[in-house]
């Protein structure tokens, strides 16, 4: 296979056929060389072998490839490498501590929110961005939110009441902080 | 740096660091063919073609090959094909664990392109830079003949058993040896045997395409995202207290993601013997302890980005120790004053640990003081045997990573997954529930895979980091830091009466575990086994003393104790026979235990049900037919010719041949238990799941044999899968020569079940009684000679009526452990001016009851005299005083190369064994008994120098020859 992109130490590149460029992952920076066509989603996926982020169309049409964008929802599959440069990236990899879920994934887990789990990941990070702005969303809220995503298993009837349980886990997780805040 | 290579004829661009190997780079991209057995180029696993010439790729640099063309097996064959030289290596069964076969068989092609015809001796040549611990080389030799036979343009015919006619009883057979082809296994039938199909038969081994293709089989043939590599800091010293770990600078270090040692690991006490629940006591080790027992003992592991990385990190780690004195010699560990080596806290289960004293084991038949008593004559001797080491040549691997269940996987190289399992369980304070163990192919073991070495190692690392971790041993640290052979001190006192019988026995051992336990009980219990079965004798006294030393640890090696005590029990018998001028074989004969004699001393010394005080009685026997086989095939009357035993052209040299009676074990009697689940495809194909641990032995194949014959197919039909703790049932592994006899029942009674489901599906299907159907050639035969095919039985049964699965689940575990039995001959050649033997033939006939597979039996036989040649001639870890093994590389350990083999001949006597899977017994360890002292006592008969120690170097043996001539 040919290979289109190459880890490398973040020296300037003298390849014209090259771009160097520097995304943050996760909060990781990732200086890599790419071809200017590589899609972000297989940078992502083949590049920084985070797998979680998942392709399911090339047409921006499923929302499996969704990933945050500097905290907005963009379909990884639909958008070059090099548009990323500079700009934060998250993934379902990043959601999670090495001990803990995250409260949006402690809620698909409990409400049955994923049956084959393919679209799961652009799922959460939809409704990631969603609660993040929204921390209170009502149901049709939450369904115009995931809008962009297609499940073929659920019919979503319990992704949205994952993502309504993990609004309201998130809620009272932030006012218990605030308590804890408050008493300290 | 960029290089350009043409790999199997793609030219490749490819980038690598000056320092990296061939070897490296190719197992990067992905030539899982080119294979590790050391970095020295010592062991030829690594072989590659360049340019057509045969090299080792673990000691050429990838930029040496720059603009050069290299072969690997891969490029010989494309899918679904085979070279000419794969196919005769697969038919002649020249593959056992396939480790080296790559090699073996790119040598045989650089060989071939420029010899169409070569010599035996120009074969052994070519071959000689590849080491192999299995085959004794003698079918990869026999493998390069066919095809240089096939490439030629000869045609070639199916090898075939040779059925050789019985000497004591009347049979049909091949009445002269001379008409016998060299590839043909060679079979003494029994009139009891019944006529099978697939039983009995040579078939190619389930696994021999994958082997011969090279294709990735083996632990570390995956690629694994993100993975790290362990190094693990080894003690320099042989006994010391860690008196502080400083470990920032080695944490510091970039590209360093873990380091372990004592002050962050739990301190979980274990035995890491891979035995059944529970372990035999003492629970002596922990993953990391502040204590080092002997050089080569763990103190620190780190997991790093790179094996590079991770060395420099070891190097970073500051450790003080305390030194302390130590001991070696097992006969010094317990005299008064020795350093004691288990002084720690929460030490238990050892018999006395301030005396270094781990076991005290002592058995007793009849009265052995009165059978002294009333003997006419008592003979004593002390013998000694030493420390050699099971060399694989995959070494110890083990790679772990969390699955996105995120349960524990360890992909390892072991002969007991589920042991491993239950074992590590509790080190890594993981639930058994969150750990899988996968043991894929497997490149040889012989018993120091018997054990739950690494494993946690990496698990603790892969706990720590969340990435994969791989850790595989240097050659250096398999030998240094696995496990070996117990070195025993023998002591065997006898009492024979005026007419040549035994009436007591006494044998005393005083045996050298090293630093830790792990197999110390059970090894020993053995050597008292084995040590007072062979012959019988009314009164039989055994008394052992398991000793911890500073030596590197000792644990399971093919044949477990018994090798130690039938040197010394062999020697003694010869020497006893002498003394009382009684033919050798005659002596032997008037004592041996033979069919329904008791195995006495088995309730004595037993592990399973050993409290039931069942006495077992030999129910089959064949060693009286062995011996004759043996006795024509060595030419034994030759000895008593003066001009044979003295050339007259070479009067430095003496000739001499030599004897031993051997007798083993088939499983631990009520302890060992494997279990097999088969279940019908749509095809009438059948998986076969099993938990036994093919590690070359040819399990997988022979227990597809036995499946086969159960079902009426051919073996082709039975797809083997073994062995995965998620996947397959239990078993309890690969040792005490349990796996044709234990896990061939349970496969035996899984297939009968799954026959049954068969007959009644096929009852229906042909509209008549159960009663008289019979399953053969893929169908199901009425009485009336109507039948149904297994692809229309399993069509009907999974889609079409009262639908279900056809499948079927046993498990087996046996009250008896019946003995196979051997005639081990040797000739050697003793220079008296030097010291040098050389041995010329090594001739073994062995009754393993009926055979399944004759060849893959035949390979056993042959590859084993081979390590026990080893271990009896050159085979030995040498130390300086301080502990340190002088020759921890296959240079100076020397094992057998191709271009050095003796003569090998090994004939397969039938009995039928009732109790075993259509008449088997045990084949796997009964090899390495004899070798040892057969040597031994042509050395004697060659010179009359009785030599009571191991190996049979030339300095010892030139020894000898002063004090007694």
């Amino acid at each position: 296979m040919t290979s289109l992109f190459t880890k490398v130490s973040p020296e300037p590149t003298t390849d014209a056929g090259v771009r160097r460029i520097t995304v943050s992952i996760n909060g990781n920076q990732h200086t890599v060389d790419v071809e200017p066509r590589l899609l972000l989603a297989h940078l992502i996926r083949q590049g920084l072998d985070l797998t979680g982020t998942h392709t399911g169309c090339d047409t921006t049409h499923c929302g499996a490839c969704t990933v945050l964008f500097d905290g907005t929802p963009v379909k990884s599959c639909t958008m070059f490498a090099v548009q990323a440069e500079g700009h934060e990236i998250t993934t379902v990899e990043g959601l999670a501590t090495a001990s803990e879920l995250h409260p949006i994934q402690e809620s698909f887990k409990d409400e049955h929110g994923l049956q084959c789990g393919f679209c799961t990941p652009g799922m959460m990070l939809t409704a990631k961005a969603l609660l993040d702005e929204n921390p209170d969303p009502t149901e049709d809220e939450v369904r115009w939110a995931l809008s962009g995503n297609l499940c073929r298993c659920t019919g979503y009837q319990n992704i949205v009441k994952s993502v309504l349980a993990a609004a309201a886990r998130l809620r009272s997780q932030g006012a218990t902080d605030e308590e804890e805040g408050e008493t300290s | 740096m960029n290089i350009t290579i043409v790999i199997n004829g793609d030219e490749r661009q490819l980038v690598c660091a000056p320092h990296e190997t061939l070897m490296s780079v190719l197992r990067r991209e992905g030539f899982y063919s080119v294979r590790f057995g050391s970095d020295t180029g010592e062991t030829g696993a690594a072989a590659v073609l360049m340019d057509g010439r045969l090299v080792s790729s673990d000691v050429l640099l990838a930029a040496q090959a720059d603009g050069h063309q290299i072969e690997t097996v891969e490029g010989m064959a494309p899918p679904m094909s085979l070279h000419p030289i794969q196919e005769a290596f697969i038919a002649t069964g020249a593959i056992q664990s396939g480790y080296s076969t790559p090699a073996t068989i790119l040598a045989a092609k650089e060989l071939l392109g420029s010899h169409p015809d070569p010599s035996e001796a120009q074969i052994r040549d070519a071959l000689s830079g590849i080491l192999d611990r299995e085959t004794g080389y003698l079918r990869p030799v026999l493998a390069v003949q066919r095809a240089a036979a096939a490439l030629r343009g000869e045609s070639l015919s199916d090898v075939e058993i040779a059925i050789v006619a019985p000497l004591t009883f009347e049979m049909d057979g091949i009445a002269d040896p001379e008409q016998i082809p060299a590839v043909s296994p060679k079979v003494v039938p029994n009139p009891e045997v019944p006529d099978t199909k697939v039983v009995g038969h040579p078939e190619i081994k389930v696994d021999a395409l994958k082997l011969a293709k090279g294709n990735p089989a083996f632990v570390d043939d995956i690629d694994m995202r993100h993975m790290l590599y362990a190094k693990v800091l080894y003690s320099p010293h042989a006994h010391a207290r860690i008196v502080s770990i400083d470990d920032s600078k080695a944490r510091a270090l970039s590209g360093v993601k873990a380091v372990l040692h004592h002050q962050n690991v739990a301190r979980v006490r274990y035995a890491s013997g891979g035995q059944s629940y529970p372990n035999p006591l003492p629970y002596d080790q922990v993953s990391f302890d502040n204590k080092v027992r002997y050089v080569g003992d763990r103190v620190a592991a780190v997991a790093a980005e790179t094996v590079e990385i991770a060395q420099e990190a070891l190097r970073l780690i500051d450790v003080t120790y305390e030194v302390l004195p130590a001991v070696f010699d097992e006969n010094e560990a317990i005299a008064e004053g020795a350093p004691v080596i288990h002084d720690e806290e929460g030490m238990e289960g050892a018999h006395d640990a301030g005396r270094n004293v781990v076991h005290q084991i002592h058995a007793d038949v009849g009265d052995v003081e009165s059978g002294f008593a009333e003997a006419d004559e008592i003979f004593e001797q002390v013998f000694q045997v030493h420390q050699v080491q099971q060399a694989p040549i995959e070494p110890h691997i083990s790679i772990a990573y969390w699955d996105s269940d995120e349960r524990l996987v360890i992909r390892t190289s072991t002969q007991v997954p589920f042991h491993v399992r239950r074992m590590v369980a509790p080190l890594l304070d993981l639930p058994i529930k969150r750990i899988r163990i996968i043991k894929p192919r497997i490149g040889g073991g012989f018993g120091v895979k018997q054990e739950m070495l690494i494993e946690d190692i990496v698990g603790h690392l892969t706990i720590a980091t969340g990435r994969p971790v791989r850790y595989e041993l240097t050659r250096e640290e398999e030998f240094v830091s696995s496990r070996t052979r117990h070195p025993q001190t023998i002591t065997f006192r006898t009492g024979v009466n005026a007419s040549g019988y035994l009436v007591a026995q006494d044998m005393k051992v005083v045996a050298n575990t090293g630093a830790y336990g792990t197999h110390g009980l059970t090894v020993q219990l053995v050597s008292g086994l084995r040590g007072l079965s062979s012959y019988k004798s009314p009164n039989k006294r055994y008394h052992c003393e398991v000793v911890y030393t500073n030596l590197p640890v000792p644990g399971a090696y093919r044949g477990y104790g018994a090798p130690q005590a039938l040197f010394a029990l062999e020697a003694h018998m010869e020497d006893i026979a002498k003394a009382l001028s009684i033919e050798s074989l005659e002596f032997r004969r008037m004592n041996w235990t033979t069919e329904g004699d008791p195995l006495d001393v088995a309730p004595e010394l037993g592990e399973g049900e050993s409290d039931s005080g069942f006495v077992p009685v030999v129910t089959s026997c064949g060693i009286e037919e062995c011996v004759a086989q043996g006795e024509r095939s060595i030419g034994w009357q030759r000895r008593l010719d003066p001009e044979w035993q003295q050339p007259a052209d070479r009067p430095h040299i003496r000739r001499g041949l030599g004897f031993a009676m051997c007798m083993h074990g088939s499983a631990i009697p009520g302890l060992d238990m494997a279990s097999a689940s088969i279940k019908i495809n749509d095809d009438g194909s059948f998986n076969l799941l099993i938990g036994a641990a093919d590690l070359g032995t040819g399990a997988d194949t022979i227990l597809g044999q036995i499946a086969a014959e159960v079902l009426g197919v051919p073996l082709d039909d039975i797809l083997v899968y073994a062995a995965d703790t998620d996947m397959t049932p239990f078993d309890t592994g690969a040792y005490a020569s349990s796996t044709t006899y234990i896990s061939g029942m349970a496969v035996k009674r899984a297939a009968d079940a799954v026959r049954s489901q068969i007959v009644e599906r096929a009852a229906l299907l042909l509209d008549e009684g159960t009663g008289g159907i019979e399953l053969r050639d893929r169908q199901a035969w009425s009485t009336d000679g109507r039948s149904v095919g297994l692809a229309e039985i399993a069509l009907s049964s999974l889609h079409q009526a009262q639908q279900h699965q056809i499948m079927g689940t046993a498990s087996y575990v046996s009250p008896e452990s019946p003995p196979p039995y051997a005639a081990q001959f040797a000739e050697v050649e003793v220079d008296i001016e030097t010291g040098q033997v050389t041995v010329k033939a090594l001739v073994m006939a062995v009754d393993c009851g009926v055979a399944i597979n004759p060849v893959t039996a035949s390979g056993q036989v042959e590859g084993g005299m081979v390590q026990a040649l080893g271990y009896g001639h050159c085979e030995e870890m040498a130390y300086d005083d301080e502990g340190r093994m002088v020759n921890p590389r296959f240079g100076p350990y020397w094992i057998y190369r191709a271009d050095e083999m003796p003569r090998i001949d090994t004939y397969l006597v039938q009995t039928m064994e009732k109790s075993g899977p259509f008449g088997a017994k045990a084949i796997a360890e009964i090899p390495k008994d004899g070798v040892a002292p057969a040597i031994r006592n042509a050395i004697a008969d060659a010179t009359g120098a009785r030599i009571n120690a191991i190996p049979f170097t030339p300095e010892r043996v030139w020894q000898a020859l002063q004090t007694s001539s």
